[in-house]
């Protein structure tokens, strides 16, 4: 076991050279100068000299992209191009309030879609399996974005229930701009995962032990809760896990729509300044809670069931 | 006498999955959803219909209506122009998407994860070690980092989209060459003294070409609405290079407020058919390619 942990989290280490490399040539060499795009258009020879020199472009790669992992390993990335804050300070504020809008709204679709997966695959082929998945199907066949717009527009413009957009930063004050994100959040979530939940125990449904437990007589409810769920929460878990680093960075989107300052507003206001060292910052973060979320939910995997170690 | 044994005709894998598709009326109503909507991007695209939609055709704004004529069905944008003929054109922005994306990510894909599963060994953890760093960056902000670099606009997203997306694929195919290279008709390939690119390509390519069809139908559900939501970002589709449906929705961020619905109407009554159909059809081959894994 403890041999399995060391080399899975050994594992992470290319994993994390490899992404911050990728980005290094992206945002170094296939997007031309970073020098120029910071200058601008009217920048003379001189200005851009002084700046590549402050970014320390004027040195060779492996240089530069060694820069980029002390960034990472003191988590300092310098100062926003459009607000001139440091990044680091941004990234913190913005975490907490990204996190306080998508968690709470996460447990509440996961366990409505649980609840629904479950159903579903329980009435499997009957009306009522049928009629929800095919809801699913179509509700996912709309954008997002009509949902955001319709919802902002009808539920808040038109009928006046919740506020159109806003926020106050108090933890009992926020609650009342998060109402309507949330609902549209859930109307969005829910039927993807619903689906993908309802995959899940049709896998654990038509197993062997399944069977057995029907033959010696138990009751479905035993075996629905005591043998299947259990069976089925190692993927659920897993699932779970590596969608937290989502979380933090917060949805884009909903964010942006509703006035949320959080990591994802932040990132879309980013994307229309052409802010890249926030953008930058921001993937690289990112991807680090990705590769450590992946790596706990692997770990965990294999407490869970100890045939993955063989592998 | 019709059991004879001579008389018994096998048939392959193509063929039965061509009879389930057909006896399935939902997946010839998607595929027949889908070959409209080519034919309508297609006729749009070669200047059939809705050619003069960058036209002023009346008042900025009108409402819809049925007096004026079909391009008034579905009222005027801001600038007079036809919201019915923007998305008509829209139609082909979003198939063009899809279309560039998979003919960008499929061939990766495949060819990753052949050779990853084919040869095994330090080529598998190479190219292992390769989709995992890419699929381990939040693909939002990749496709922004990619959009950064490489400039903005709709060649961009198609190739960002199509750079991203692979990664899925190519576990499929390398989980599928990896049970397939060591069964008896490769090995007998190789005692006829087939390369190992014949092998790879000639032999056991044909028997997971059906994942690389799935994968494709696919792409474009993911594709269409991608383009909605990376044209509202400003990573997508620039204004000036066509009509697309996610200008369109991005546009409404502004007039719903004035009471201006139509355009938002517009384009979500023109997408929903297809992204369902392409959804529906995709479980429909799925189910047609292997009926054991049918939920």
């Amino acid at each position: 076991m403890f041999a399995y942990i060391v080399r899975r989290a050994l594992y992470a280490i290319p994993i994390m050279l490899g992404t911050t490399f990728l980005l290094f040539l992206l945002y170094n060499f296939v997007g031309g100068d970073p020098a120029l795009v910071k200058a601008g258009k009217h920048a003379t020879a001189e200005t851009i000299a002084t700046i590549r020199a402050e970014m320390g472009l004027d040195q060779p790669w492996y240089l530069q992209y060694w820069d980029l992992l002390m960034q990472v390993l003191k988590f300092d990335f310098g100062r926003s191009w459009s607000t001139n804050l440091k990044i680091t300070d941004m990234v913190a504020d913005g975490a907490g309030t990204s996190f306080s809008l998508t968690f709470p709204v996460f447990v509440m679709s996961t366990c409505l879609s649980l609840l629904l997966g479950i159903f579903v695959a329980v009435k499997r082929g009957s009306f009522i399996d049928k009629g929800l998945v095919t809801l699913a199907v179509g509700a996912q066949s709309i954008s997002v974005l009509v949902y955001i717009l319709a919802g902002q527009y009808f539920l808040a413009y038109k009928m006046g229930w919740f506020p159109i957009s806003g926020y106050e930063p108090g933890l009992t004050e926020r609650w009342a701009y998060f109402a309507l994100p949330w609902l549209i959040y859930i109307l969005i979530a829910v039927a993807p995962e619903m689906r993908f939940y309802r995959t899940i125990f049709l896998d654990e449904l038509y197993q062997d032990y399944v069977r057995t437990a029907k033959s010696k007589g138990l009751d479905s409810n035993t075996i629905l809760f005591k043998h299947v769920l259990r069976n089925a929460l190692i993927p659920i878990l897993t699932n779970l896990i590596i969608s937290l680093p989502f979380l933090i960075l917060g949805s884009l989107l909903l964010e942006s729509f509703f006035g949320i300052p959080g990591l994802g507003g932040l990132i879309v206001k980013a994307i229309g300044n052409e802010d890249r060292p926030v953008i930058y910052a921001l993937t690289v973060v990112g991807t680090i809670a990705y590769v450590i979320f992946n790596l706990i939910s692997d770990i965990l995997y294999a407490v869970v069931d100890p045939r993955v170690q063989l592998k | 006498m019709k059991y004879l044994a001579s008389k018994v005709k096998g048939n392959s894998l193509w063929s039965d999955a061509l009879r389930r598709l057909l006896s399935d009326n939902l997946a010839v109503f998607s595929f027949l959803v889908i070959a409209a909507y080519i034919v309508t991007a297609l006729l749009a695209s070669s200047n059939l219909i809705a050619v003069n939609w960058q036209d002023s055709i009346g008042a900025s704004q009108a409402a819809p209506s049925f007096v004026d004529g079909f391009s008034h069905w579905m009222g005027l944008d801001i600038f007079g122009r036809s919201v019915l003929q923007k998305t008509v054109q829209g139609a082909y922005t979003a198939l063009y998407v899809g279309l560039v994306s998979s003919l960008i990510s499929i061939p990766i894909g495949v060819l990753m994860g052949a050779l990853a599963g084919y040869f095994g060994g330090w080529v598998d953890d190479l190219i292992t070690w390769i989709y995992t760093t890419i699929s381990n960056i939040p693909e939002i902000l990749l496709l922004v980092s990619i959009a950064f670099a490489l400039g903005k606009g709709i060649e961009t997203m198609c190739i960002a989209l199509g750079m991203t997306s692979w990664v899925g694929l190519a576990r499929l195919i390398r989980a599928e060459f990896i049970k397939h290279k060591n069964r008896e008709y490769v090995a007998a390939a190789q005692a006829l003294g087939a390369s190992h690119s014949r092998r790879i390509f000639k032999h056991i390519f044909p028997n997971v070409l059906h994942i690389v069809i799935i994968g494709f139908s696919l792409r474009f559900v993911v594709a269409i609405k991608s383009e909605v939501v990376l044209t509202y970002l400003g990573l997508g589709i620039e204004i000036g290079e066509g009509s697309s449906w996610g200008l369109m929705i991005s546009d409404a961020a502004g007039e719903l407020v004035q009471g201006i619905w139509w355009g938002l109407a517009s384009a979500t009554l023109a997408m929903f058919p297809i992204v369902l159909a392409f959804s529906l059809f995709t479980d429909a081959l799925r189910d047609a390619f292997d009926p054991k894994l049918r939920t």
